[in-house]
């Protein structure tokens, strides 16, 4: 029996983005727009992260999807740079298209840009940078899969991720006002309140299809108080798939869009659900293409807001959750951001009941969906569940009855890997669970 | 617009309407609304169960709806909001509804002088806008991006002009959207298509496009500029000149007019480009070293720099420009012509300049209440809630719209005052 040929591939899936995308190559362009990448988009950084791997293998055991197929090395971090970044450095860009049908595959759907591996590497070599670059130069060929490209295509012509258009969205607000009401009666969602304190902002799924979340937050935000507005225009969706298949023109665009619709109302921060590529687009990556070395309107995740308003008193409980819980600890938000212990405070006073999973905090296993890997459609749902076997048997172990996953994508996942292992667990956004327990003083006899 | 020098500029403060008062027949009252020339008050109220009207100066329109959002004083100085009996959507104005009735109505636009308001509209999922009461006979899978001249003789928005299966990305790429004017689409196709903006008599229409994934460029009444750029911002007519956008080349970002650089591409970030009247002054926002924001005049940089630095502002003569910068404390500076006042605020608004140019006035907030300023110095009374000031044709004095105690009041300061 020979030896065992580890490899994207030996498993690579059809996809009309991939198949298309390739055929349309030829190496000449290939090797130019490698060039062009290397040379103008990418620096020191790079270099150095090329140059100082040792191949130490420490970063193996950091991925979900290393560790779920049995420690097949072509799913390691270190394997999967080499499977893409390093044979286009080797080369010189002389690689072929079935070389970046493969890369492609690696970076969109086999890497969540999670950066757990990032805190396992002895140098800090952030494979997930590495991988960005991958899906950009990906990007400029052509070559993404269709469903993610078909999300760009969205955010690009109506600014948001899920084709909602302008009138939809206003009306889904007016929808879920409506809907508040028969709890709090003079509930509003106060929309285009230009000076307010808060712009509140959601992504693309929630008006389409999670609408309960955006009557949970109104109800929250009006029981606590707060001066805030929602934009009856483009600029409410904060999320970003554009970063993810590599389009940082078009990430930029979305970013501009969202800032200065926020500058346009003279809201002092934004305050926005709970999402975590969205942070990390505001936060971190789209802010940062404009020009803008922070965010130039204060950015506040959901996490943190929930957080202070019951340091402040203005969001109490009234009856505890009793079923016991567990909390997943999105990437973008913990490993980016260091919401965990806050996240946990606000647990902990809803939930009497809260068991951690194991790893947890910035340790924690990512839900295989983030990086824009769900956004990748039907044709790579197995690809991310059976790459996710850790993190069912990390859900299992808590023998908790509800999972806490406070990121849409997450939820997403999450929701796919309790039903592939038939794990019998509830799935909720922690404002599930504060809107079920908190205070109401409005509320309707 | 109305003729301001036919406002009452008697100097002193005369209140208008005590809302607390105005509020006790309603559920609620909802966001105050000024008049530009201040003699207004008004709000969305809340008479009961699915029973909304508009209340002005204490007095409620006579119809009622079962929804109303977005009442706005126009330049002209009427009133209008979108209003809903449940079934369809109307605008309003000064208690008039239009006459016909739509599927929805949203994103309401005043021309120059007002006269003319203008609104998107969906309409059996089909999308368009409608002027003055009147629809556009072509409607569109999608449309986005609504425009009307400055004008109000006409309205323009990018629009998807074939249906698009899901997830179908080749058709996508292949270019389905293009922009319509008065409802006529452009005989140009393209994969995006942003922000068409008017020329000022409203006969010539600019947009940003995207010609594929990768290359953007400025079409104008549908033909493209030559040149590709891998990203563009709106562009805007130049008074007397070309068409100028910023442009993104080289990794940096500049200035072209009709295609041709007229700012080198040197800048971190370049946009929110504003001319002078007579188009011979052209300034911008730029970002000459990264993650530091700054005005350029004709090119010449303001040597004060912010993180953050919004709503540019020239005076109609070009001699001067405002804008505001924000720093790392979250606090915010009033630039004029390159100087800082020496005030920093937990917000500021856009900065007015007089007819003459001479003064220049911002609304600004500390400790969560709300001032003017003429040149720097803050009006003598703080407020709950004030509007942006207004100058007197001659400059001499300016209009305060504020609340104060729950009493909506109009004050006309002289420039001592402050």
């Amino acid at each position: 029996m020979g030896a065992v040929e580890y490899g994207i591939q030996n498993r690579k899936v059809d996809d009309i983005g991939l198949i298309q995308g390739a055929a349309r190559l030829t190496p000449e362009r290939i090797q130019k727009t490698i060039q062009k990448v290397l040379a103008g988009e990418t620096g020191a950084k790079l270099k150095a992260y090329s140059e100082i791997c040792v191949r130490c293998g420490l970063c193996a055991e950091a991925c979900h999807f290393y560790m779920s197929h049995d420690g097949d090395p072509s799913y390691s971090p270190v394997g999967k740079v080499k499977q893409t970044m390093w044979v286009m450095l080797d080369k010189k860009g002389k690689v072929s298209p079935e070389f970046i049908y493969q890369a492609a595959q690696v970076a969109y759907t086999e890497c969540n840009l999670c950066k757990r591996c990032v805190q396992y590497c002895p140098f800090g070599i952030d494979t997930a940078y590495i991988m960005l670059v991958v899906r950009r130069i990906c990007h400029l060929l052509g070559v993404i899969p269709q469903y993610i490209q078909d999300t760009a295509h969205s955010h690009a012509s109506t600014m948001n991720q899920m084709w909602v258009k302008d009138d939809e969205w206003i009306d889904a607000l007016q929808w879920q006002e409506d809907e508040a009401r028969d709890e709090i009666p003079n509930l509003r969602i106060p929309l285009e309140k230009e000076g307010a304190e808060i712009m509140y902002s959601v992504i693309g799924p929630e008006p389409k299809f999670r609408t309960q979340l955006i009557m949970q937050a109104a109800v929250l935000m009006n029981e606590a108080g707060m001066d805030w507005t929602m934009p009856a225009t483009t600029g409410w969706d904060n999320s970003d798939m554009a970063m993810y298949t590599g389009d940082n023109e078009i990430m930029a665009r979305l970013k501009r869009d969202h800032f200065e619709c926020a500058q346009r109302l003279k809201v002092k921060r934004i305050v926005m659900g709970e999402c975590g590529h969205a942070f990390r687009s505001i936060y971190d990556m789209g802010n940062r293409a404009l020009a803008w070395r922070m965010h130039p309107v204060p950015v506040v995740h959901a996490l943190e807001f929930y957080w202070e308003l019951l340091r402040d008193g203005k969001l109490k409980v009234a009856k505890p959750f009793e079923k016991t819980v567990t909390l997943h600890d999105p990437c973008n938000v913990i490993r980016g951001r260091g919401l965990h212990e806050k996240a946990r405070e606000v647990v902990r006073a809803f939930c009497p009941n809260f068991i951690e999973m194991i790893p947890n905090r910035e340790h924690n296993y990512c839900c295989s969906a983030g990086g824009g890997v769900i956004n990748c459609g039907p044709p790579f749902k197995n690809v991310r569940v059976q790459g996710n076997r850790v993190k069912a048997e990390q859900l299992k172990a808590t023998g908790a009855e509800v999972c806490i996953s406070p990121c849409h994508n997450c939820h997403g996942g999450l929701e796919d890997i309790i039903h592939g292992y038939k794990l019998g667990m509830e799935l909720k956004f922690l404002i599930d669970i504060i809107y079920e327990c908190m205070e109401k003083p409005n509320a309707a006899e | 617009m109305q003729d301001k020098s036919a406002w009452n500029w008697e100097p002193g403060k005369r209140v208008v309407l005590d809302t607390a008062k105005c509020k006790e027949g309603f559920e609620w009252l909802e966001e105050l609304q000024a008049s530009p020339d201040g003699e207004k008050c008004a709000a969305v109220v809340n008479l009961g169960e699915l029973e909304f009207s508009v209340c002005v100066n204490g007095e409620n329109w006579g119809n009622t709806y079962s929804r109303i959002w977005y009442p706005r004083f126009g330049p002209d100085g009427r009133l209008s909001a979108l209003c809903s009996d449940g079934m369809e959507w109307t605008v309003a104005v000064d208690d008039e509804p239009w006459e016909e009735g739509h599927g929805y109505l949203f994103n309401t636009k005043f021309s120059r002088d007002g006269s003319v308001i203008a609104v998107a509209l969906q309409d059996d999922m089909k999308y368009g806008m409608a002027k003055d009461g009147e629809a556009w006979e072509n409607l569109f899978d999608n449309a986005n991006n609504f425009a009307l001249s400055p004008t109000g003789n006409a309205t323009a928005a990018a629009v998807q002009v074939e249906p698009l299966d899901q997830a179908d990305i080749n058709k996508f790429q292949g270019g389905i959207f293009s922009v319509a004017v008065d409802g006529r689409a452009w005989d140009e196709r393209f994969v995006n298509v942003w922000t068409p903006v008017f020329d000022p008599a409203g006969e010539r229409v600019a947009a940003q496009v995207r010609k594929t994934l990768y290359d953007y460029t400025i079409a104008v009444d549908g033909k493209i500029w030559p040149g590709n750029y891998t990203c563009v911002w709106e562009p805007a007519f130049r008074p007397g000149g070309g068409i100028v956008a910023p442009v993104r080349s080289g990794g940096k970002w500049g200035l072209a007019e009709d295609d041709n650089l007229i700012w080198d591409a040197k800048y971190f970030q370049c946009w929110h480009q504003a001319f002078s009247a007579d188009g011979k002054v052209a300034a911008a926002i730029v970002s000459p070293k990264y993650g530091k924001f700054t005005v350029a005049v004709d090119k010449a940089e303001w040597g004060l720099y912010f993180p953050v630095v919004v709503d540019l502002v020239l005076s109609a003569c070009g001699s001067r420009a405002a804008a505001l910068g924000k720093d790392e404390d979250e606090m915010w500076t009033i630039m004029v012509d390159g100087a800082a006042w020496p005030g920093r605020y937990a917000r500021a608004w856009t900065p007015v300049f007089s007819p003459d140019a001479r003064r220049v006035a911002a609304k600004v907030e500390t400790n969560g209440k709300y001032t003017v300023l003429l040149d720097g110095r803050p009006f003598g009374q703080d407020f709950d809630q004030v509007w942006d000031p207004v100058f007197s044709p001659e400059g001499d004095k300016v209009l305060i719209r504020a609340v104060d105690n729950g009493q909506y009041c109009r004050i006309v300061a002289l420039t001592s005052e402050f």
